[in-house]
């Protein structure tokens, strides 16, 4: 029978459509219990490549008739193999081309909201790492907020769009992705902020993101506002937008809250953080719709896809928001932290500018989960 | 360390060095050792969980430049 191929593109369609997908990942059981790809009516079986080389029929019966089955491994040419010997044994398979590379840095799309006067706001969900990018394109002219380092899909889709990019923000020096912002700004001639205090050894020029800055996109002149907000890191900055949505960075997801400890000083962050969640997000108007920058579970997208919820609802069912001592407040996000994200030192240097790595050396560092939260 | 055999296998990606290394070891008898150079950073953590699942011992890995050189036992 035969083999097919799927792109990433087509798998992410499967995750947000809640479709059923039988995936025979073949990475080694390390590999696969650190990270594999998430749906919420996926099945799995993990079967290492190399203990399939003498032939697949011990696994035939495990494998469901009535699903398709995707197979997969890190990059592609293992789960090609294990594809081809199924296929030799009667069954219609595919493979995802590009494997677990192409996972990680596959973004889709999605429309959260139309804004005042006929803006849209957009989630860039990068479903194999949880990233969460954002742009607001308005009257011609478009903002981008934490871009992920394909600069590509921002740049033709803000052209697919008719939208100049005027403003690219980072909320804070990311520690488990490499950004794309200020590549983006230097190929646009946009403005490219950074907040200050997560910027004391970044080697190129920014503009200073303060508390209280403004922006106005398009003619609509809707509002993109920036509220210093640390805890995550020491400049970390949130975002309210058309008065109505919360960019949170990564100091607020919709299950978990930001860990203090990326960059070393978990201690001394932990009063910003509890002060951040526990009184700056509280003097805000509750009917803000929190859009976080990462996701780590797949139950924290809705139906549509997009990761987003009422900051009301989360002050209500955030576990990390209902802690009202602060010891055991200090004690949850500076004991048992899990592990740091993949390579987070250095993908710390590439964001500060001190290293450049080529584009494979970038893949390899972002492997894996973006491990930002603490729960 | 008495080495029974050698292979080369740099240069080729994901499957094709565990291939190659498991069509040798099937070749040697127990007790053999057999050397394996590998280009393929992947290869790493794939060496240490095949040689595990099949008993085999790694004697010995090396990384000298690009190229990872591994001794293995059979089992």
């Amino acid at each position: 029978m035969t083999v097919s191929t799927w792109t990433a593109q087509q798998v992410a369609q499967k995750v947000i459509n809640n479709d059923e997908l039988f995936i025979l990942d073949v990475r080694n059981a390390d590999a696969f219990a650190d990270w594999k790809i998430e749906g919420h009516k996926f099945e799995y079986l993990n079967i290492p490549y190399f203990e399939l080389l003498d032939g697949v029929e011990e696994i035939l019966p495990k494998l469901p008739a009535d699903k398709d089955i995707l197979v997969v491994c890190a990059k592609e040419g293992s789960s090609i193999m294990v594809a081809e010997m199924l296929a030799e044994e009667g069954l219609d398979v595919a493979y995802l081309q590009g494997g677990m590379k192409s996972w990680s840095m596959y973004l889709e799309p999605i429309k959260v909201a139309d804004l005042t006067d006929g803006g849209e706001l957009y989630q860039f969900v990068r479903l194999g790492k949880g990233c969460l990018s954002y742009m607001i394109i308005s009257g011609g002219e478009a903002a981008i907020i934490d871009a992920v380092r394909f600069t590509e899909v921002f740049t033709n889709f803000a052209a697919e769009k008719g939208a100049t990019i005027k403003h690219v923000f980072d909320t804070h020096l990311h520690a488990d992705h490499i950004s794309g912002g200020r590549h983006i700004a230097a190929q646009t001639g946009a403005t490219y902020y950074l907040p200050e205090k997560d910027a004391e050894e970044v080697v190129f020029d920014y503009t200073a993101l303060e508390d209280g800055l403004t922006v106005k996109i398009g003619a609509s002149q809707i509002e993109v506002g920036a509220l210093y907000s640390p805890g995550h890191t020491i400049g970390s900055t949130s975002f309210v937008i058309d008065h109505r949505f919360l960019l949170t960075g990564d100091i607020l997801f919709i299950d978990s809250i930001g860990r203090p400890d990326l960059a070393g000083l978990a201690e001394d962050w932990v009063a910003d953080l509890r002060e951040t969640l526990y009184s700056r997000y509280r003097a805000l108007a509750e009917d803000l719709i929190v859009l976080p920058a990462h996701f780590m579970i797949i139950d924290e997208l809705n139906e549509d896809g997009t990761v987003a919820r009422r900051l009301g609802d989360l002050f209500a069912q955030n576990h990390g928001l209902n802690v009202s001592d602060a010891d055991e407040f200090r004690h949850l996000v500076t004991d048992n932290l899990p592990p740091q994200p993949n390579a987070y030192q250095e993908i710390r240097h590439v964001n500060m500018g001190k290293v450049t790595p080529n584009n494979d050396e970038q893949t390899e560092m972002e492997i894996g989960p973006n491990r930002c939260a603490v729960r | 360390m008495n080495i029974t055999k050698s292979l080369d296998a740099k240069g080729l990606a994901c499957p094709m060095p565990i291939v190659k290394t498991k069509k040798a070891m099937d070749t040697l008898a127990a007790g053999d050792v057999l050397e394996v150079f590998v280009t393929d950073k992947g290869a790493l953590n794939d060496f240490a969980a095949w040689a595990q699942a099949g008993g085999h011992n790694i004697l010995e890995q090396k990384e000298d430049g690009d190229v990872i050189t591994f001794y293995i036992e059979k089992a």
